[in-house]
């Protein structure tokens, strides 16, 4: 399975997004956001967390409307996954190819600690690993993690079966519990919290690891 | 010419930050302050000539995100 990693200017997960993939058997690629092409043959494009274009005008505008993300949109639209973490899931959502957006935290404050997340029943490549229902923990790090969709998109979202990761206990007044959800296709995912920052045991956990392991394994059948 | 373009979050959507400004009021003594939202404003010095419909269109793909944010434009 190929794999590029998308680096912006203030992306500061991108080696970490790059190590667990590389781990779960990708072979990965850093991509630089001028570059206009993916490498060829890229199955999962992947955005990584940080402070892309230092948050300026809002988190992930600037980046969303980037050269390599014309690439990206296009890489979606042919129907090729993408996987967006923290700050990724805001330039996912700023790119219009995940719905809702991400407001600044209800208690106005970064939040940097481990979260419990509930696995939702989502049917989609990236939960493979994991069983619907199971309780993981993750670290989330983010000032504006506050995710938004209006009550009909929620209930298009829930109807659908496109939420994919819940918060146990809401830390930032995301609508519905939300951490992560997927595209109508189920190939784009994003999320506020970080599986690669909870992928080997030096990280005080693995529960992240079954992401990467699962999706990569899907991907090999495909 | 200039233009200003104001970008709020939509009615309905909860400002935090607003929230934040209206209990800090209240704390100064502020009485009856019954809402504070809080947006953000952008200046843009434009060639001659350029069209309301073109600052539109800039407030569309980049300037505000319209999931949660309304704008208006100020010409001038």
């Amino acid at each position: 399975m190929k794999a590029a990693v998308i680096v912006f200017p203030g992306s500061n997960c991108d080696r970490d997004l790059q190590v667990a993939l590389e781990r779960a058997g990708a072979d990965v690629k850093m991509v630089w956001h001028k570059d206009t092409e993916l490498p060829k043959g890229v199955d999962l494009v992947a955005v990584p967390g940080g402070f892309s274009f230092g948050d300026y005008l809002r988190c992930g505008a600037i980046a969303a409307n980037s050269p390599i993300c014309r690439s990206l949109v296009a890489h979606v639209e042919r129907g090729g996954y993408a996987l967006g973490i923290c700050n990724g899931f805001q330039v996912l959502t700023e790119t219009g190819l995940l719905p809702g957006a991400l407001r600044r935290n209800a208690n106005l404050k970064y939040i940097c600690k481990p979260v419990s997340l509930r696995v939702e029943a989502c049917d989609t490549d990236y939960l493979a690993g994991y069983k619907a229902g199971q309780e993981v923990t993750v670290p989330i790090a983010h000032h504006d993690g506050n995710y938004y969709v209006d009550d009909a998109k929620l209930t298009q979202l829930q109807g659908e079966g496109r939420i994919a990761f819940s918060y146990v206990n809401n830390p930032n007044g995301s609508v519905a519990d939300i951490a992560g959800v997927v595209s109508k296709n189920r190939r784009v995912l994003g999320m506020m919290p970080h599986p690669e920052r909870m992928a080997e045991a030096s990280h005080g956990g693995t529960d992240g690891r079954a992401m990467f392991d699962g999706l990569v394994s899907q991907m090999a059948l495909a | 010419m200039k233009a200003r373009v104001h970008v709020m979050l939509k009615n309905g959507v909860l400002d935090p930050q607003g929230e934040a400004v209206r209990h800090a009021l209240g704390a100064l003594g502020f009485d009856g302050v019954e809402g504070v939202r809080q947006g953000k404003v952008i200046e843009l010095n434009l060639a001659d000539g350029t069209s309301e419909a073109t600052v539109t269109e800039m407030c569309e793909k980049l300037l505000a995100n319209t999931v949660i944010e309304s704008y208006t434009i100020e010409l001038a």
